[in-house]
């Protein structure tokens, strides 16, 4: 066997790890549940089941859309009448905004803790551009799909809820928002909902499993059917959600 | 058959390293990949040249001392497979091969593609073993165990602590690791008094270690030699948030 | 080489009395330390097989101050963990009719007629904890239906009682035995010192009372003291070069302490494994075993003209010769390892031999596929046929396996007696490092049974007979530093030589030697022939030996170059022994040695003892000779016709 040897220069560079004696003293025992990687592994997971919870519900709604305006309005005014008079209007919406937007919050802590404490466990990327060996995408882009939907999030609160960017405005029906916001003329907005909603599919087929393993409820035998579960679950939702705007801007529903 | 390897050098654990491009000739496509690599060694030798460190002992796959990082795949691309196990006969003539060491903070390297593993020997300290000492036990047939239990406790147990989990892991996890070790003994009624503290104690020193945290991506059990199941992590994280919950 | 013939040497440990009592007697017998004084008491284990992790472990639970040192990255890693078929108890579980007494007998008879009967009986009397301790653990051995353990027949014995987890029984043992000794880790009892080589042992006042090691990483020579020092560095296959040994397995260790004191029992004590993958060209660097049970199924065949170059598929069966079938009509393919191995010999000098270079013979399934379906051998031997084909590129189910033997265990070792003490006072020696209880051959699944008996069992408690005297006070100075300096002199001296050749150039020249002339049949002829190229060769490695790079950094040629340098040392004493050794028992074949039918012919009246071999400082071996009495078991001839 014959070797000739040539040294790149700078291909890549490794972690400098101080010599014995010097070394950074181990990290101590750590604190508490919150701290720990599983703790917040399960903090994401039960704020996403709330996040999907609230998602089925929210579809749900969406889909009153077909049954007629009225309707639609009806269900959007419900949502804030409900509990009256015992309670004032929109305590209950408000109460699950509240617990809509901890959760949001909790699962984006998690998740940036989680990505940082990653990201220090590993420093070095590979020379050779690494394939993945598990087949499976959704699991890669995970972090890049959430930051997506939390950017989605905010236009399409101030789009249909706060009215900021809709053509109708603030002082109009919910039924009259949605459908000029998904207006033909507004296809860009349409086509920018379809990608934000495939991106939720995504994060969801991966998410929903993710979270039944998370939580401890997946094993050997159960393991074909959470998959499926997680499957079903994210294609109803995106197509539950894609329904509505696709109607209106093809004219389906006016 | 005649390759290019590109292979990661580095003196020591101070050392910034490179990737250093060698041309092979002659390769024998029955060598296994080490084989390969200890001829290339003994002609760097005779050069005067540093061969190239890297761990190995058993050559059989079962002690999980070997294992880099072939063109990007942890243990190369042949599944269920260790590094010593692969041979050159899956590679094709005239192909580059880029070997690294595995990359991980928590897997310093010491030199060349030799890391430092010790970290998964203070997993296991924290809590991976029944305490029992020795000439306490009682008859072996006193306790019967469900022989799928026992099965199942087989596989799971059969890791061999090779950490290339850990290297393909994106998050830099030893969730599988050390789920294989939870897994196994939280089947077992022997292993059953310290379920719980035993988990918490374990996932807690993987995360002082300095491990990432599982987002469940699978890429471990993609590369792991003894095709450690991810179910074993879900084992893990039950028995974790049972602990936490008490 | 010349020797001299020295004072007899018996052991005085063992307890005169009924054979079923000794060890009861010298549990009894053995003092106590005192629970305040055994955290005063420093004992250093070196290696972390299941003997040496057992023992360390146990030693810490006890409450001694233990240190233990391995030279893998972690003490998971020692070579215990490759062992595969499973591990011996006289449990009876089966109800078979196995019992303590069988096991024993079965073993000295194994070991025809050449291991001590005290020693064997304290083994078959302690087995049957070992599976207790083990299960405790938590070692997922294979069970039945039922819940409860399963057991099979391995290696020819006609009861079942080998314990096994699928065809990973060694490592589960070993995790167990790690697990344990971990624990022991945290809990303070125990330090571990990983990737951590023994390179001399401190003997002072005539104590072994430490050792000299280097740390692996930084190529610091350390220095360690205790009030006791335990060898479990494992077997010494590797003087071959190619054996199924892992690579690391060196015999560095008890070399040194041999050449400080310790006597070396049986060097030439092989046993050759039959079924292991052949050899595929000069790049082979180790052999991989193929479990023993595939000959349950498959049958042993070659061809029955010389130089048939036809592929196996191609040959008719009146042109094979099944000659195990054919030599040995009872047994068949099942025959014990040693006459299988030099059976295969015989078939491939006669050119009869296929594969690369004529050395293999086919293990064939074709009949047990026809017989019992491709499904069914498939769920016996399916993951053993996918190591195989991973290794040769074959597929077995449709080309017979080529298998040959190769060297696979070391029964000699260091001379103990039955507290395992070697002839160095303080100095224990454990599992297959030690010479004790094979004799001179070793039965299937029984290196597991006592690496584990030795570590969890008897040496926790014969060790504390001994440090009852300590602590010991200081180490004199002037013996550690002699032993640093010899450790320092040794590696100076292989950094320094840059020659033209690789360390393992040289290792594999001798392995070839000592294969050729001291392997499955030895001559007078040929062990003369090696025990004159030894030197030479040892000499060309001294003076031309390369070893690149610097010590004080990790540096895995000059960890090789060490080892073969010992090798040579180990090689000679080997040849020499088995010169003297001039009848053939178990796994040592001397071709003058043998009757008509060509089996291996003991000599018990002239044989019947141990050889302890003792270093001297001017380089001829003083022979001592251990009688071996048998008084339970009576020696008869092996046949297995
Ligand atoms: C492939 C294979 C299959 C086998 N299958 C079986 C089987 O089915 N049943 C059975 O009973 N037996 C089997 N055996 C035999 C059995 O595995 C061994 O004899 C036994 O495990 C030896 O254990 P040990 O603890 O004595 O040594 P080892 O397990 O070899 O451990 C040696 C230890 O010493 C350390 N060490 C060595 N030298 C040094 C040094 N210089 N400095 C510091 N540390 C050192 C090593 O790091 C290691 O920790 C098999 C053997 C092989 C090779
Ligand atoms: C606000 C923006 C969001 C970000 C940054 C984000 C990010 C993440 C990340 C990084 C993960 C971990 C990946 C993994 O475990 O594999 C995750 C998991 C998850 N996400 Fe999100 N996500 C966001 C929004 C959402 C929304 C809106 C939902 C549901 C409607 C959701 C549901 C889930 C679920 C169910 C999981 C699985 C939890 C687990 O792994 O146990 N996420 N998210
Ligand atoms: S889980 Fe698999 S990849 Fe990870 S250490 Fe164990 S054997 Fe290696
Ligand atoms: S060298 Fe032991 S697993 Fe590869």
């Amino acid at each position: 066997m014959n070797v000739t040897a040539t040294i790149e220069r700078g291909a890549a560079t490794a972690p400098v790890i101080p010599p014995k004696g010097e070394e950074k003293p181990r990290a101590k025992r750590p604190g508490g549940f919150l701290t720990s990687s599983n703790g917040k592994k399960a903090v994401m997971a039960v704020t996403g089941a709330v996040m999907v919870l609230f998602l089925v519900g929210h579809m749900l709604g969406n889909l009153k859309i077909f049954a007629g305006r009225d309707s639609f309005d009806e269900y959007a005014l419900a949502l804030r009448t409900l509990l009256e008079p015992i309670a004032p209007y929109r305590t209950l919406l408000t109460l699950v905004e509240i617990v809509l937007v901890v959760s949001v919050v909790l699962h984006m802590w998690a998740a940036i803790s989680l990505s940082r404490r990653a990201a220090a466990a590993r420093p070095v990327k590979y020379a050779a551009r690494k394939k993945s060996q598990a087949k499976g995408y959704a699991t890669h882009i995970m972090r890049f799909g959430g930051i997506t939907i939390a950017l989605f999030v905010v236009w399409h609160l101030l789009d249909l809820t706060f009215g900021v960017v809709n053509p109708k405005g603030f002082d109009s029906s919910p039924a009259d928002r949605m459908i000029a916001g998904f207006d033909p003329s507004r296809w860009y907005v349409t086509l920018l909902y379809i990608v934000a909603v495939a991106m939720v599919g995504l994060h969801l087929r991966h998410g929903i499993w993710s979270a039944f393993q998370t939580l401890g409820v997946a094993n050997r035998d159960r393991n074909r059917a959470l998959r499926a579960v997680a499957g079903l679950g994210s294609a109803v939702l995106v197509i539950g959600f894609l329904a509505p705007p696709l109607a209106i801007t093809f004219g389906v529903v006016q | 058959m005649n390759l290019t390897l590109k292979v990661w050098r580095q003196s020591g654990p101070k050392d910034r390293g490179r990737m250093v491009t060698y041309r092979v000739e002659d390769v024998s496509p029955d060598m296994s990949f080490l084989e390969m690599l200890d001829v290339l060694n003994e002609r760097l030798i005779l050069e005067g040249d540093d061969p190239i460190a890297f761990d190995h002992d058993c050559r059989e796959g079962i002690c999980g001392m070997c294992g880099m990082v072939i063109n990007g795949v942890a243990h190369g691309e042949q599944v269920a497979t260790t590094t010593c196990q692969l041979h050159m006969r899956h590679f094709e003539d005239g192909a580059t091969i880029t070997i690294e060491p595995w990359r991980a903070a928590p897997f310093p390297v010491i030199k060349d593609l030799v890391v430092d593993r010790s970290s998964f020997d203070r997993i296991i300290q924290a809590g991976g073993f029944v305490s029992v000492p020795a000439g306490s036990a009682p008859d072996a047939h006193s306790v019967p165990v469900r022989k799928e239990d026992a099965d199942a406790a087989f596989d799971a147990a059969t890791c061999i602590g090779c950490g290339a989990c850990v290297a393909a892991c994106p998050n830099g996890s030893a969730s599988l690791f050390t789920a294989a070790k939870i897994t196994h003994l939280s089947l077992l009624p022997q292993g059953q008094p310290e379920r719980l503290s035993r988990a918490k104690a374990m996932v807690d020193q993987m995360d002082a270690e300095g491990f990432g945290g599982c987002t469940n991506t699978g890429e471990c059990t993609a590369v792991c030699p003894k095709g450690i199941p991810l179910d074993t992590i879900a084992q893990m994280n039950s028995d974790y948030l049972k602990a936490n919950a008490k | 080489m010349n020797f001299v013939e020295g004072a007899e040497i018996r052991d005085t440990k063992a307890p005169a009395g009924p054979i079923e009592e000794r060890w009861e007697k010298r549990k009894f017998g053995a003092r106590l330390v005192n629970p305040a004084n055994k955290r005063k008491l420093d004992v250093i284990v070196v290696g972390t097989g299941l003997a040496g992790g057992s023992a360390a472990a146990t030693l810490g639970e006890l409450g001694y101050n233990v240190k233990s040192f391995c030279y893998q990255d972690s003490p998971r890693r020692a070579h215990s963990i490759a062992a595969q078929g499973g591990i011996n108890a006289a449990k009876n579980y089966r109800g078979d009719g196995d019992s303590i007494y069988r096991l024993f007998y079965d073993t000295v008879k194994g070991g025809d007629f050449r291991a001590r009967e005290s020693n064997v009986y304290r083994l078959a009397e302690v087995s049957v904890n070992i599976i207790d301790q083990a299960v405790a653990q938590g070692v997922p051995f294979a069970r039945e239906y039922g819940g409860l353990l399963d057991t099979r027949s391995f290696g020819g014995a006609q009861v079942s009682r080998t314990f096994y987890a699928r065809g990973q029984t060694g490592q589960q043992l070993l995790l167990g035995a790690y697990q344990a000794l971990e624990r022991q880790i945290a809990a303070g009892t125990v330090e571990m010192f990983t990737r951590h080589e023994m390179l001399d042992l401190i003997v002072s006042d005539g104590r072994a009372r430490g050792v000299i090691v280097r740390d692996m990483v930084t190529g610091d020579i350390e220095r360690h003291f205790a009030d006791a020092v335990v060898l479990a560095t494992g077997g010494y296959g590797n003087v071959f070069y190619l054996s199924t040994n892992a690579k690391g397995c060196n015999t560095t260790a008890i070399w040194r302490a041999h050449e400080r004191g310790a006597y070396f029992a049986n060097p030439c004590y092989t046993q050759i494994h039959p079924t292991c993958i052949p050899v595929s060209g000069d790049h082979q660097s180790k052999l991989t075993l193929m479990s023993e049970s595939l000959r349950n199924d498959g049958r042993v065949w070659v061809p029955l003209r010389k130089n048939d170059s036809r592929a196996p598929g191609d040959i008719p069966d009146a042109e094979r010769d099944y000659y195990l079938e054919r030599i040995y009509p009872a047994f068949g393919n099942l025959v014990p390892r040693d006459i299988a191995s030099r059976a295969a010999k015989n078939v491939c000098d006669e050119g009869r031999g296929v594969g690369p270079g004529g050395l293999g013979v086919y293990l064939d399934f074709r009949d047990a596929i026809g017989r019992l379906g491709r499904d069914a051998v498939e769920k016996k031997y399916g993951n053993l046929f996918e190591m195989y084909e991973r290794i040769t590129g074959e597929n077995p189910y449709e080309t017979p396996m080529r298998i040959y033997p190769a060297v696979h265990y070391t029964m000699g070792g260091l001379w103990v007696d039955y507290d395992l003490q070697s002839t160095v006072p303080g100095l224990f020696v454990i599992g297959e490092a030690n010479f004790s209880d094979h004799g001179a051959n070793r039965l299937g699944a029984s290196a597991l049974m006592q690496g584990l008996a030795d570590g969890y069992f008897v040496l926790p408690t014969t060790i504390g007979d001994y440090l009852a005297d300590g602590p010991f006070g200081d180490v004199d100075e002037e013996a550690v530093a002699a032993a640093e300096v010899a450790v320092r002199t040794k590696i100076d001296r292989l950094m320094s030589v840059n020659g033209t050749r690789t360390p393992d150039s040289f290792h594999r020249e001798l392995g070839k030697l000592m294969w050729d002339y001291c392997g499955m049949d030895r001559t007078e002829e040929s062990l003369r022939k090696a025990l004159e190229r030894i030197p030479e060769l040892r000499q060309e490695f001294w003076e031309n030996v390369k070893v690149t790079g610097v010590a004080e950094e990790l540096n895995q040629t000059l960890e090789k170059a060490g080892r073969v340098a010992d090798f040579f040392d180990l090689a000679e004493l080997m040849c020499l022994d088995a010169l003297v050794r001039s009848e053939s028992c178990g796994g040592h074949f001397r071709a003058e040695s043998q009757d008509s039918d060509g089996e291996a012919l003991r000599d018990d009246e002239n044989f019947a003892h141990v050889s302890a071999w003792e270093h001297s400082p001017d380089g001829t071996p003083v022979l001592h000779k251990e009688p071996l009495e048998y008084e339970y078991v009576k020696m008869s001839q092996r046949s297995y016709k």
